[in-house]
């Protein structure tokens, strides 16, 4: 038969025909809606519901957000110019208030002619954050990162240089002592002096050292309370220093719960596990109600600081629980290669074990952070002027009595990108460290 | 984690091996670290000491006991001003709790809901939802719980609104009212037979457990599929409908005398409210006798006083007090047994159905009956839910992706239909990696309550953390009980979840 068929074929191809289009329906823009849109009776009525979802919740706002008014001075005034504009009945927003009161928004009630230094601080916080976030950056920028903190401090809160001078120096102090002592006596020993040390320095001599020298040498520039201190700027300094000490704390609160020695490890876990159990809410209620019950009589000190402090112990129980996670994730024989290796406690540690399970706590940690920066706002509960706060205290005045929706929508969007962002640079940096095949 | 040993035991001992024998070492951080440790607390102890030494005042919590002179607007236990501090603190914590168990549960809908819709095939769904999930999970709870406050109390109807002409109205059938002072609910009344109802209720859940037992046990043994989630839920409505049914047409057609004091046998009602200047009606609240006596009242709109009694012995108590003049007592007690001077009036009421449902009406000023839920309830636990929602939708997302597809496409390759695969394949293996989180974002919704403060709902930390310690200056006392309450939840949460974990934990060897 295929004999037969072969002689009867007047025609045999030799080339190949070039390859067709697929059919109209088959590509680019309609077959990507037919398969994620339309792809079947269940998907289109949801489709079309979505669709109804999106157009009645942008109808809704969007002529709102648009029509908004920018120049007034008080919500009566936008009223009134809406009003004269704007058919009957039309809602427009009065982005006035932003206009007016961003200042406080930001910055709270901080000096006005002086908001060139927490702005610079901003600055000098993001140059000194980039050789940690990001390793194409040079190893030596990790110098300005150490001196930073310091000098944010200064240009935040004024007052003496010598201050945070002579506080950065209890530092050196301490690395100086560990440097000398670690090949004479012992790592113990010399971390034990390295920690002592700088305490008795920074309870006894730091402050009259600094008065002697700002004596000698003047070099301050003018003082604001941090009872000026308020808005974004607030929420920023509380959640950036919470973030920074929270994580050390959380790291060494993680090696003492996986601890064998059992008061060290019982410690650990009381710790946490009392931090974890109470919401942060009457953490804040404690500093600012109790902390002068456990203080020797007469001590005072700010309450920003009381909640940096109760902030930072928060944050520090939660990154105890997500690094021992990590740490509980590696398999056994990490811990037994560090051991065979004859490394100690601490070099297994910080060469083997931590940075692969603080690989795998990335996300958490960066979780953990997050949550801490969104926690910052419940400060409002106990008098400090967050934006929250300071939303309030606008809605209070008499020009803005009775806005809502612009002064949320402000915040909300402020958190919005710092948060977002920070969970995308989370998402970056898992795959960067990414070293399996899948 | 200790390095081993790595010198051979020498004899002797000698006061620097201490630091340098790794066999002695960690007693000795040990033994340093707690001295440490009995030092700080001795200081803050004896700090807080001489603190409260120096302020005059005590270490007591008998402030628990004392009059606590302030009103809770919302309170499900009896409570009013004159009740002690520690009542003040258990209606806090009971509405604390409240707010805790449905915010759980609303926010376990919506993050399923949200978690499974990401993953949908369809691209529209799958990104509204990333928005959801995004939008809620990057903005502080606290702002969300002032916003959906604000949307409560800002845009909605004042009651006024929904008069004829207003621009309002009530939704559902007229039965829920959405208000700037709250939304006002139906509210369940029960009456005659509802225990039975109650029973009944109760022995056809036991019949589901045995059903799903003896299901399984059936399939084990032979491979017959019996239908288990057809018989779970005509189980679960059959029995209990058809004792309703039962229960309605014949004891809710019953109908029972009103009785009054002061009135002649077979008066009308409308005649004896005319002869009296107030009537005050004795009822049991949330009884379906006063629901229908109140009804007959408003039908022929007379105006009355409502006492609230205890139970039927209560009413008669008051009765004869004087306390009101006007009572229909539930249908357990005999006619007989009624006091002198109560006789029965013409009219009377309907026993009425196990359960029925008192609908809100516009009153006065307000809407009155049905239950009102407050605005700073709904506030917070809207904000909470679906807050909390949205972690648990990654959650979700996460546990579904974790189960590999070879595992659908196994259970397909066994026949299995796509239903049974997610329920007895895909299920089991997801919720193993969903459930520890997801409880933990309860304890966190838990702990994320006490900004109830926010909108003034009083919670345990408004109370007993709030204005107790305000009015009596035991902040000592009252935070350590109000960290304690705080403590001993987040403490039976998370050992419930290591009780699971243990369950589920893969059986390796």
């Amino acid at each position: 038969m295929s004999d037969t068929h072969s002689q009867t074929v007047p025609f045999v191809r030799e080339t190949m025909i070039p390859q067709a289009e697929p059919p109209v329906g088959n590509r680019g823009v309609i077959l990507w809606m037919r398969e994620n849109l339309f792809s079947g009776w269940f998907n289109i009525i949801t489709t079309l519901i979505s669709l109804y979802v999106i157009w009645w919740a942008l109808s809704h706002t969007m002529p709102w957000v648009f029509r908004g008014i920018w120049n007034a001075s008080s919500l009566t005034e936008c009223r009134a110019i809406r009003d004269a504009t704007l058919p009957e009945g039309t809602s427009a927003a009065c982005w006035a208030v932003l206009t007016d009161r961003w200042q406080q928004l930001l910055f709270g009630f901080y000096p006005r002619e002086l908001y060139w230094r927490p702005v610079l601080s901003l600055v000098i916080f993001l140059v000194a954050i980039a050789p940690v976030l990001f390793p194409r950056v040079p190893r030596g920028a990790l110098l300005f990162t150490a001196v930073s903190p310091f000098v944010m401090f200064w240009l935040l809160w004024g007052g003496t240089a010598w201050f945070p001078i002579s506080i950065g120096l209890g530092f050196v102090l301490g690395w100086a002592a560990w440097r000398a002592l670690a090949p004479m006596a012992g790592t113990l020993v010399a971390s034990i002096v390295a920690v002592a040390l700088p305490i008795v320095y920074w309870l006894y001599t730091a402050g009259p050292l600094a008065r002697e020298l700002e004596q000698v040498i003047p070099f301050r520039m003018e003082y604001v309370s941090s009872q000026d201190f308020g808005g974004f700027m607030l929420s920023f300094i509380i959640g950036i220093a919470g973030i920074i000490l929270s994580l050390p704390l959380g790291i060494l609160l993680a090696l003492g719960r996986q601890s064998d020695l059992f008061i060290i490890n019982k410690i650990s876990v009381g710790f946490i596990e009392i931090i974890r159990g109470v919401p942060l809410i009457v953490w804040l209620f404690t500093a600012s109600l109790l902390l002068n019950y456990f203080l020797p009589p007469g001590t005072n000190f700010d309450l920003m600081l009381r909640v940096i402090i109760m902030v930072t112990l928060f944050a520090a129980a939660y990154i105890a629980e997500v690094v021992r996670g990590g740490l509980a994730a590696l398999p056994k024989g990490q811990y037994e290669g560090a051991d065979s290796l004859g490394l100690s406690y601490w070099q297994s540690m910080r060469l083997i074990i931590l940075p692969q399970a603080l690989k795998i706590s990335i996300p958490g940690i960066v979780n953990t952070f997050i949550g801490l920066f969104k926690d910052t706002t419940l400060v409002v509960f106990i008098g400090l002027l967050d934006p929250i706060g300071l939303s309030n205290a606008i809605r209070a005045s008499t020009e803005w009595n009775g806005i809502y929706w612009e002064l949320f929508v402000f915040i909300g969007l402020l958190f919005f990108i710092c948060c977002f962002s920070m969970s995308r640079y989370s998402l970056y940096l898992e795959k960067k460290l990414q070293r399996g095949h899948n | 984690m200790t390095t081993t040993s790595d010198a051979p035991p020498k004899a002797g001992f000698r006061p620097s091996q201490l630091i340098y024998d790794t066999r002695y070492r960690s007693l000795t951080i040990q033994v340093i670290a707690f001295i440490a440790l009995m030092l700080g607390l001795s200081w803050l102890v004896s700090n807080t000491i001489t603190n409260l030494s120096a302020l005059g005042k005590d270490f007591d919590f008998g402030f628990l006991g004392q009059r606590a002179g302030y009103d809770i607007n919302q309170r499900l236990i009896e409570y009013d001003s004159t009740s002690t501090h520690g009542r003040a603190a258990l209606v806090g914590i009971l509405n604390t709790l409240l707010i805790a168990v449905l915010g759980c549960v609303l926010a376990t809908i919506v993050g399923v809901l949200a978690g499974v819709l990401r993953l949908s095939k369809n691209w529209l769904v799958a990104k509204l939802m990333a928005i959801y999930v995004e939008g809620f999970r990057n903005i502080p709870v606290l702002l969300w719980i002032l916003l959906i406050f604000a949307l409560m109390t800002e845009a909605t109807p004042q009651p006024r609104d929904f008069r004829e002409g207003g621009d309002a109205s009530m939704i559902l059938g007229d039965t829920i009212a959405i208000t700037n002072r709250g939304v006002f609910i139906p509210a369940p009344f029960w009456g005659a037979g509802a225990g039975i109802l109650l029973a009944v209720f109760l022995v056809s859940l036991v019949a589901i457990f045995f059903w799903r037992r003896y299901a399984h046990r059936t399939q084990e043994q032979t491979g017959r599929i019996l239908p288990i989630g057809w018989g779970t839920l005509g189980l679960l409505i059959v029995p209990t409908a058809v004792a309703f049914l039962a229960l309605g047409m014949t004891s809710g057609r019953v109908t029972q005398p009103v009785l009054a004091t002061g009135a002649t046998e077979g008066m009308t009602l409308a005649d004896y409210a005319a002869s009296q200047q107030t009537i005050n009606a004795c009822a049991v609240p949330f009884s379906t006798e006063s629901l229908n006596l109140r009804r007959l009242m408003r039908s022929q709109e007379i105006r009355f006083n409502y006492v609230a009694v205890e139970d039927a012995a209560g009413a008669l108590t008051a009765l004869e007090a004087g306390n009101c003049n006007i009572l229909s007592l539930p249908a357990s007690v005999d006619i007989a047994t009624v006091p002198a001077g109560a006789v029965a009036l013409s009219d009377t009421i309907r026993r009425g159905m196990p359960v029925e449902f008192e609908r809100p009406v516009l009153g006065g000023f307000n809407f009155e009956g049905g239950l009102q839920l407050r605005n700073s309830l709904i506030a917070l636990w809207l904000a909470l839910s679906l807050y909390t929602g949205a972690f648990i939708a990654e959650n979700v997302r996460g546990g579904i992706l974790s189960v590999s597809k070879g595992q659908t496409e196994a259970a397909f390759a066994l026949g299995i239909k796509p239903s049974r695969t997610m329920r007895l394949v895909i299920l089991p293996q997801a919720l193993r990696v969903i459930i520890p989180p997801m409880i933990s974002q309860y304890l966190n919704l838990t702990k994320n309550s006490s900004l109830a403060i926010a909108v003034g709902y009083m919670d345990v930390r408004s109370t007993l953390g709030g204005i107790t310690i305000n009015q009596t200056g035991k902040e000592l006392e009252g935070m350590l009980l109000l960290g304690l309450f705080y403590l001993v939840t987040s403490l039976i949460i998370s050992s419930a979840m290591n009780l699971y974990n243990s369950r589920v934990k893969l059986k390796e060897r």
